[in-house]
C-alpha cells in the first residue's frame, strides 16, 4: 500500500530542504562574493601572492610577507601543538585512570571554548613579557648561531604568535585524535600485548598506526584553524609586512592584514586587495577542511566496517 | 624484559603527563590573570556607563554589553532556525540520499572557514551595500557562522533518537512531518545544548565584527548603525597604550569569559553521563 501523501508533509520537507540547501548556497556565495569583490586587484594576477611589497599608498599589493607569516605561524603551532595534543590524546585514551578521563576532557573542552581575543589579550600582557625577558634571551644566547633566533627582541613576534596558536589548536587536535584512538578496536591492543609488547609499544605499533588517518585529519583541522586564526595573531605578531629569517622578529599574517587594515582602507582598490587576501584565506582553509573531512569520513567508514567483524 | 624497554615505556607515560600539564597550565594562567586583573574595574558603573575617554577615570562597558547581547540575539534569530531545520533535513530526510550527505559534508567544511572570511562576506554583502557598519551586518555575519554549527549538531542529536520511535510513529499512521516534530521533541535537550554552545561560541567572536558591526562609543541607536561589543572593545582597548583602557579591557574579558565558560561549563555538567536524546 502506498502511504498517503499530504500537503503538510510536502511543505515540511520542502522547508527543511530549503534550509539545508543554505550550506550549498553559502559555499557558492563565499567564493562568488569574494571573487567579485576583488575584481580590481585580481586582474594583476599571480603577483598578488608572489609580490613582497605591500604599499597601499602607491597601490602596490603583494601579500607574500603575510602568506609567509600565516604559513610560518601555523607551522610553529603544529610543531609545538601536535606532539602536546597527541600526548594528551594518548593519556586520555590509553593511560588515564577511568575517574580522571571525564574531568580532564572537561578542562580540554573549556580550553577550546576560550574566545580567541582573550588568548590575544593574555598573550600580549602575560605571555609575551615572560617570553621577552626570560625565554627569548636564552634562545638567542644558546641557539643564536641559527638565523631563526637572531635579531632584536620585541616580545611581539612570529614565534610568540605561533606559540599562542599552538595553545589554541591543542584542544581541537587532542579531542579529534582521542576519538580516533578510542575507535581503535581492543583486538588490536590485545594482539600486541599477546606478543609481549609493553604499553608504549602497543601505543606505537598498533594504536597510533591504526588511528593515523584520524590523527592526520586532526592535524589538517589544526592547520586550518591556525592559518585562519585572526585576533590572537593580530595582537601578537607585530603587523609588519616583512619577511625576516628570524622568528623573533615581528611579521604579519593574511588574517591579521584583513582585520587590522579594513577600517582604514579608503580607496576601492585597497578594499579589493583586502578582499582578495580574504579569498586566499578562504581557498586555503576550504582545501584544508575538505581534506580533513575526507580523512574523518574514511575513519568513520572503517570503524563501521570494523564493527561488523 | 630488557631494561631499555621498561625505561622507554615509563618515558612515554611521563611524556603524556607532561603534555597534559603543558596543555592545562595556559588555561589556569588565563583564568587567574583575568580574574585578578579584571575584578578591580567591575562595579555597577561598569554595567551602566559608557566607555571612558583615554586617561580619564570611571566609565564602564554598558554599551558594549548591550551591543554583544543585541548581536547574539540577532544572529541567533537568523542562525538557529535555519540551522535547526537544516539539521532535521540531514537526519530525517537526507540519511539515504547523496544530497543529505553532501550538505552534511559542506556544513563541516563551512564550520572550519575562518571567521574573518565570514566577516569579509558580510562586508561585501551588507556594509558595501548600505555604506555603513551596522548591527544588521554583524548579526548576519555571526548568524552565518552559526548555521553549519547548529545544523550538524542538531543532525547528530536527532540521529541519536532510536529508530524504533520513528517506526512506532509511522506505524500509528502519524504523518512524516508530525513524526519529525516528535523526534525533535525527543531530542530537545540535546538540541538546546547544541544551541547554547553555538551561542557561547558566537558571543566570543571578534574578527567578523571588525568588518561588520564596527565599534561605537554610544548606546545602540538603530540596526543600521554601528554598535560596540565586548570582544571588539577587548581588542581595541587591550591594544591601546592607555592604562585605564587596558584595565577596561581586562574587565570586559572577565565578563566575556564568565558568560562563555559559564554556558559551556553549565551545559557539560548538566549533560554529562546522560544519553544525548534523554
Amino acid at each position: 500500500m502506498k502511504r498517503r501523501r499530504s500537503g503538510a508533509d510536502t511543505a515540511f520537507k520542502s522547508m527543511t530542504l530549503i534550509f539545508a540547501s543554505s550550506a550549498v548556497v553559502l559555499s557558492l556565495i563565499y567564493f562568488f562574493e569574494l571573487y567579485y569583490g576583488s575584481t580590481l586587484t585580481l586582474k594583476s594576477g599571480i603577483s598578488f601572492v608572489t609580490g613582497s611589497t605591500w604599499d597601499p599608498n602607491n597601490q602596490v599589493f603583494g601579500v607574500l610577507p603575510m602568506l609567509y607569516g600565516s604559513l610560518v605561524t601555523s607551522a610553529i603551532a603544529l610543531i609545538i601543538g601536535v606532539p602536546i595534543s597527541l600526548g594528551v590524546a594518548i593519556f586520555l585514551s590509553e593511560i588515564s585512570p577511568q575517574v580522571l578521563r571525564s574531568p580532564i576532557s572537561f578542562v580540554v573542552e573549556m580550553l577550546a571554548a576560550v574566545p580567541s581575543v582573550i588568548y590575544g589579550l593574555w598573550g600580549l600582557f602575560v605571555l609575551a613579557p615572560i617570553l621577552r625577558t626570560n625565554v627569548y634571551p636564552i634562545l638567542e644566547s644558546r641557539l643564536g648561531f641559527l638565523p631563526i633566533f637572531q635579531g632584536t627582541i620585541y616580545g611581539v613576534s612570529v614565534l610568540t604568535a605561533g606559540i599562542v596558536l599552538a595553545i589554541m589548536i591543542i584542544p581541537m587536535v587532542a579531542s579529534i585524535s582521542r576519538d580516533a584512538l578510542l575507535a581503535v578496536p581492543d583486538s588490536q591492543r590485545e594482539a600486541a600485548y599477546a606478543l609481549g609488547a609493553t604499553r608504549s609499544e602497543v601505543i606505537r605499533m598498533s594504536v597510533l598506526s591504526y588511528a593515523r588517518s584520524g590523527v592526520f585529519a586532526s592535524i589538517f583541522l589544526g592547520f586550518g584553524r591556525a592559518f585562519g586564526e585572526t585576533m590572537a595573531v593580530t595582537m601578537l605578531i607585530g603587523n609588519t609586512p616583512l619577511i625576516s629569517a628570524s622568528l623573533l622578529s615581528p611579521g604579519y599574517s593574511l588574517a591579521a592584514l584583513v582585520a587590522s587594515e579594513f577600517t582604514e582602507a579608503t580607496t576601492q582598490v585597497y578594499i579589493s586587495a583586502l578582499i582578495e587576501a580574504g579569498l586566499v584565506l578562504l581557498v586555503v582553509s576550504f582545501i584544508a577542511n575538505v581534506v580533513a573531512r575526507l580523512l574523518i569520513r574514511r575513519l568513520i567508514r572503517s570503524r563501521e566496517a570494523a564493527s561488523y567483524l | 624484559m630488557k631494561l631499555r624497554r621498561v625505561v622507554s615505556d615509563k618515558l612515554w607515560t611521563v611524556f603524556t603527563v607532561v603534555a597534559l600539564g603543558l596543555a592545562i597550565v595556559p588555561l589556569l594562567s588565563i583564568l587567574f590573570d583575568i580574574a585578578s586583573k579584571g575584578i578591580s574595574v567591575i562595579n555597577l558603573d561598569f554595567f551602566t556607563q559608557l566607555p571612558p575617554l583615554a586617561n580619564a577615570s570611571g566609565g564602564g562597558m554598558g554599551n558594549a554589553i548591550q551591543g554583544t547581547l543585541l548581536l547574539v540575539a540577532l544572529s541567533s534569530a537568523i542562525g538557529l532556525p535555519i540551522g535547526l531545520f537544516s539539521g532535521v533535513y540531514i537526519s530525517e530526510y537526507g540519511v539515504t540520499n547523496r544530497y543529505g550527505s553532501a550538505v552534511r559534508f559542506l556544513g563541516d567544511v563551512l564550520a572550519g572557514i575562518p571567521s574573518i572570511v565570514t566577516g569579509v562576506l558580510a562586508y561585501t554583502l551588507i556594509v558595501l551595500t548600505f555604506q555603513s557598519f551596522s548591527v544588521l551586518a554583524g548579526g548576519v555575519a555571526l548568524g552565518t557562522m552559526m548555521i553549519p554549527i547548529v545544523s550538524n549538531t542538531t543532525a547528530e542529536a536527532l540521529k541519536s533518537v532510536p529508530n524504533s520511535i520513528r517506526e512506532a510513529s509511522i506505524a500509528l499512521g502519524i504523518r512524516k512531518w508530525r513524526t519529525s516534530l516528535l523526534i525533535m521533541a525527543n531530542a530537545k535537550k540535546a538540541i538546546a545544548t547544541a544551541s547554547l554552545l553555538a551561542i557561547a561560541r558566537i558571543t566570543g567572536e571578534t574578527a567578523p565584527l571588525i568588518l561588520t558591526a564596527g565599534i561605537s562609543t554610544l548606546w545602540f541607536s538603530g540596526f543600521n548603525q554601528p554598535v560596540g561589543s565586548l570582544t571588539y572593545y577587548i581588542y581595541y582597548f587591550g591594544t591601546s597604550p592607555y592604562q585605564n583602557w587596558q584595565n577596561m579591557a581586562w574587565g570586559a574579558a572577565l565578563i566575556l569569559i564568565a558568560i562563555v565558560l559559564g554556558i559551556n561549563a553549565a551545559v557539560r555538567l548538566i549533560t554529562r553521563g546522560k544519553k544525548a536524546y534523554a
